[in-house]
């Protein structure tokens, strides 16, 4: 359902990106961009004995997406979401903080937009051991300076939205795992901030909490509209979750779009290998499965553009031939035959979007 | 070193060249020592080889004593001069001190002499005993409280109470300043690498120089009395504080960290909201081991004026009064114990349920109002009925003629057989060894560490160690510093030789384990003065004595890394070799013994440390070594004497550290264990 608004307004403003970004470790890697070179070749960092954590990582998230960054573990997600926050300084290219060089704020500016503006959840939780779920959770607004009773009335507030009301007092180590995460959440949504990161939030999690996490997070989206910048080495995960997904590999991005063209039109084997497991019928919608419309063909019914194949497909294939597309005013722009959805749902998908 | 060559030959047949070259040095040096007429023949020759020549003495001591004579006489710091430099910290603790002593120990004294009058009382015994079993239920529960309190009714039942609360209210102002001082040190060293690198080689040096080298300064410093005491406390419990913070703020998660940066918090609130408090228990861990050095240094600096238990130890022991001695000594004991399990429960203790604001301040604090109440009752009690405020002397019960009544026992019916072992080690192991040792020409030896050195670690070691060794030489303390060796080194052997069994047993059998395990964490909680009373009760005055307590305090880390490297083995290679058919013998001796050599070799350094530590306090029996000698500086409060006796035991140690560190690494990385 969250794609549907996604590629409905594809115009909505860039909240938060990324201009050719470096990240390499290793001494002296300054040097390589100082003297105006554009982009170092792999052999000379092998040369200078760097590691490229991060390469030419061009991205822009727009408000209120959910934006998932997918690779596998060493590809550099976290080095790359640490640029976005600057809590990793790049060692070249531009971050874009609402059109704003978030590399040129100084140590004052970052710590308020980071204190207002931002939030963050971490893969092991990364909770304060000495301070109970409360504490944790209004930690953020002590370090603003948030008196003590308006803090604790904020924090009760995020606890009960994600369902640990009644445990407030309780230390982290006498949570569950999804619920630590739980308070790791609660706690990056406390300053109310406008851009969200969440580094592997779910992969310490056992399959069962995880998809229980996933669904309770698409409920907070639903309600809060946040901008996300969402990590995970989980392919699946990110389809489920993403407005829109980057692929990457070996620190650089190799596709990025919806889960959709990611799925249709992918950029190498590379992404072709992790799309061919996908259920087709999850990830298309009747927008890329229909037919131009024919004048006066007999439809019994019409579907929305942006619906999902799995979630009409009991309905066109109840159908006797085909049923119409509508966009979202309602006028229709094509049909969906139930051979195409019976293709889709049989798993063969390579006839042209 | 001959175990060098020893472990080298027992490599493939493949003739290696080390080994042959350590058979040919170390059988040349045996000659040297069994022929007569080489030896004089090779004096004749090189005589500087075998005295050190008086000319060519680097007169350090002199430097240091004058430096310390100029920085006390004329050193001006512009504003003020050095010496009001050292009044102002003398007056600084004086009041917290006397503030400490008068509330536990001696109650608040108006005026001197006859005219004295008590303004206040002490605080109770039954006050303090409750406290503490408060505190133990606080931090642990019901066990801990009884321990506890059980610990301070044995002060308060044996008459020990007054020295005792001496001695705590000396420790309860030291341990603030020393962890106060290694935090902030720590967070320096954490925040600048700079900083650390400077600090490493003076903590290295702080903690190997012996316990008796930081009363001399002090003493000069500061002159006889609790203050001087309380400075060589700090600063000798002070650098694991220092390690101990550097490695927790370490140690914090990435993730935290970058949590806290996140939330916005400026450097210092990520440093005293995040970092300090996700690092608490490691830091309490720092702490325990504050209070313990603490304790350890108290005893030991009744020497310059500490008082206390460790007063009565030492006075017992002067008189050869093993009664009083062993009543006080068990009075340390029975302290240590208490504050070990306590500070340690406390560093395990989960955070606390946090009450709600609404309620009182008495509320939210029910043990602190406990406390006070106890304190309370009891001083209004004791107004009434004196025996509430102190216990009273009639119900004091002794032991000491019980101690005197044993040792005698033991002195008539073991006489003969306590007095023909002493003999026969002295004659067969101790007497050779020291010969030896002291025969061999200085060069040689520096020569053959150094070779070590090579072998073992590279350029850079043997460079290091043949200088820490040439360091004897030159200071004209080979002689002292080849007594210490020697020894260090009987003591270090035996102390194995007794470990290695008992680690080895408890390491394959649970149910030893369970005796052994709670007995050495005792043992390593006592301070090193405590082993001293009952050698002497035994063997009274000499080498041997010393060699026993020595023996007695450095045979837990034997223990220790026996059973760790045991234990430490991959169970999957003991489930292979059992697989192959091995007997459990040949399990021991082919797979665990070798694979934990490496560990072993870290517990047989830890060995030497503690021997050498605890070799400079046998002083007190009667050595005739480096301890000795730094004995001797103390009592005629002469620094340059007794800093660079001081700094030749931190050499032999660091030399031996150094060592045995570089074989063991290049053990582990052979075995695959690094
Ligand atoms: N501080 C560092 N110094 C040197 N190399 C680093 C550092 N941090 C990360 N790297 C390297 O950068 C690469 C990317 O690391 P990163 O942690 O961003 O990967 P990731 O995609 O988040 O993997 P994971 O799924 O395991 O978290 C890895 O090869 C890693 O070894
Ligand atoms: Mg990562």
């Amino acid at each position: 359902m969250t794609s549907a608004s996604a590629s409905a307004d594809h115009e909505r403003p860039v909240k938060l990106a990324c201009r050719n970004v470096w990240k390499l470790f290793g001494a002296g890697a300054e040097r390589l961009f100082a003297d105006g070179a554009a982009a170092p070749s792999a052999e000379a960092l092998a040369r200078a004995g760097l590691i490229a954590a991060v390469r030419e990582a061009d991205l822009a998230v727009r408000e209120g997406e959910i934006f998932v960054i997918m690779g596998l573990s060493g590809s550099g997600k976290s080095t790359l979401v640490r640029c976005m926050s600057r809590l990793i300084e790049p060692t070249a290219g531009a971050v874009l903080f609402e059109g704003q060089d978030l590399l040129k704020a100084s140590e004052a500016e970052l710590i308020a937009l980071r204190r207002h503006k931002m939030g963050m959840v971490f893969q092991h939780f990364a909770l304060l051991p000495h301070l109970t779920v409360l504490g944790n959770v209004a930690f953020p607004l002590e370090i603003q300076g948030v008196r003590r009773a308006e803090r604790e009335r904020r924090a009760r507030a995020m606890i009960e939205l994600v369902g640990l009301g009644g445990r407030e007092s309780y230390y982290p180590r006498q949570l569950s795992g999804g619920q630590q995460q739980r308070v790791g959440i609660a706690r990056s949504l406390a300053v109310e901030p406008e851009v969200w990161f969440l580094d592997e939030p779910f992969s310490a999690l056992d399959p069962l909490i995880r998809r229980e996490m996933q669904d309770e997070f698409l409920r907070l989206q639903r309600l809060l509209r946040k901008t996300i910048v969402f990590i995970t080495h989980d392919f699946d995960e990110a389809i489920r979750l993403a407005d829109r997904i980057a692929i990457m590999k070996d620190g650089a991005i190799i596709q990025s779009g919806t889960p959709e063209e990611l799925v249709m039109q992918p950029a190498t084997d590379y992404v072709a290998e992790f799309t061919r497991e996908v259920s087709r019928a999850k990830v298309l919608s009747a927008r890329s499965a229909m037919e131009p419309p024919v004048p006066g063909a007999r439809l019994s019914g019409s579907v929305p553009a942006d619906a999902k194949i799995q979630d009409l497909a009991r309905r066109v294939i109840a159908s006797d031939g085909a049923v119409a597309v509508v966009d979202a005013d309602g006028r229709p722009i094509g049909q969906l035959t139930r051979d195409a959805v019976l293709d889709i749902l049989a798993g063969q998908s390579d006839r042209p979007a | 070193m001959s175990a060098t060559a020893g472990i080298a030959g027992a490599q493939p047949a493949r003739l290696q060249p080390w080994p042959v070259l350590w058979a040919v040095l170390l059988g040349a040096t045996f000659l040297l020592f069994f022929s007569e007429g080489l030896h004089d023949a090779l004096e004749g020759l090189a005589p500087w080889a075998f005295e050190y020549p008086r000319a060519w003495v680097i007169p350090l001591r002199d430097w240091v004593s004058g430096f310390m004579q100029w920085l006390i006489n004329d050193f001006d710091l512009g504003l003020f001069t050095f010496k009001e430099f050292t009044r102002s910290i003398s007056w600084l603790l004086t009041w917290p001190f006397a503030f400490a002593n008068s509330l536990l120990a001696e109650g608040f004294i108006h005026g001197r002499g006859d005219k004295a009058v008590l303004l206040w009382p002490r605080l109770s015994w039954l006050a303090v005993i409750a406290i503490a079993v408060l505190m133990g239920f606080y931090a642990q529960g019901w066990r801990l409280a009884l321990l506890v309190g059980a610990c301070f009714a044995y002060l308060a039942v044996f008459g020990q109470w007054t020295s005792a609360m001496v001695t705590l209210s000396s420790i309860a102002i030291a341990v603030p300043f020393g962890v106060v001082g290694g935090l902030l040190l720590g967070i320096a060293g954490f925040r600048s690498a700079r900083v650390e690198r400077a600090m490493a080689p003076v903590l290295d040096l702080m903690q190997t120089v012996p316990i008796f080298a930081y009363l001399i300064p002090a003493l000069y410093l500061f002159g006889f009395g609790p203050v001087a005491s309380m400075i060589a406390t700090i600063i000798y419990a002070t650098p694991p504080m220092v390690r101990m913070t550097i490695l927790a703020l370490r140690q914090v998660p990435d993730e935290i960290v970058d949590f806290g940066r996140m939330a916005g918090c400026s450097r210092r609130q990520l440093l005293w909201k995040v970092r300090i408090p996700a690092a608490r228990q490691s830091l309490m861990v720092g702490v325990n081991q504050v209070i313990m050095l603490s304790l350890n240094m108290v005893i030991i600096a009744s020497m310059i004026g500490a008082g206390g238990l460790g007063y009565d130890v030492l006075t017992a022991l002067r008189r050869l009064d093993i009664g009083a001695g062993l009543e006080a000594g068990i009075g340390i004991v029975v302290l240590a114990i208490a504050l070990d399990r306590l500070s340690q429960a406390f560093a395990a203790r989960p955070p606390e349920q946090q009450r709600e604001d609404s309620a009182g301040l008495l509320r939210r604090h029910p043990y602190l109002a406990a406390g006070l109440a106890a304190a309370a009752v009891t001083w209004i009690g004791g107004l009434v009925l004196p025996a509430l405020g102190s216990y009273p002397e009639s119900l004091t019960l002794t032991t000491a003629p019980f101690w005197d009544g044993l040792v005698s026992w033991i002195n008539i019916n073991f006489f003969d057989a306590l007095e023909a072992i002493k003999t026969f080690l002295l004659l067969n192991l101790m007497i050779p060894v020291k010969r030896f040792l002291l025969t061999l020409p200085w060069p040689l030896v520096v020569g053959l560490v150094a070779l070590a050195g090579y072998q073992l670690g590279g350029l850079r070691l043997a460079a290091l160690t043949a200088a820490l060794v040439l360091f004897l030489a030159v200071t004209r303390q080979w002689e002292n510093a080849m007594e210490t060796v020697y020894l260090c080194g009987v003591s270090a052997l035996i102390a194995s030789l007794i470990g290695w069994p008992i680690g080895i047993w408890a390491a394959r059998k649970a149910r030893v384990n369970a005796v052994v395990q709670p007995v050495i964490d005792t043992l390593q909680t006592l301070p090193a003065f405590v082993y001293l009373i009952p050698a002497v009760m035994l063997f009274r005055v000499g080498d041997f004595t010393a060699m026993i307590a020595v023996v007695a305090y450095a045979v837990v880390p034997a223990i220790r890394y026996t059973i760790l490297g045991i234990q430490r083995v991959p169970p999957t290679l003991i489930e292979a070799a059992t697989a192959q058919g091995c007997t459990r013998r040949q399990i021991l001796w082919r797979v665990q013994l070798p694979l934990a050599l490496p560990e072993i070799l870290l517990g047989v350094n830890q060995t030497i440390m503690m021997a050498l530590s605890m070799l400079v306090i046998t002083a007190l029996v009667g050595t005739r070594d480096l301890g000795q000698e730094v004995y001797i500086a103390l009592t005629k409060a002469d620094t340059g004497r007794g800093i660079v006796a001081g700094l030749c035991v931190a050499f032999i140690a660091i030399t031996a550290d150094r060592l045995i560190g570089a074989w063991s690494g290049r053990l582990k990385t052979r075995l695959g264990l690094a």
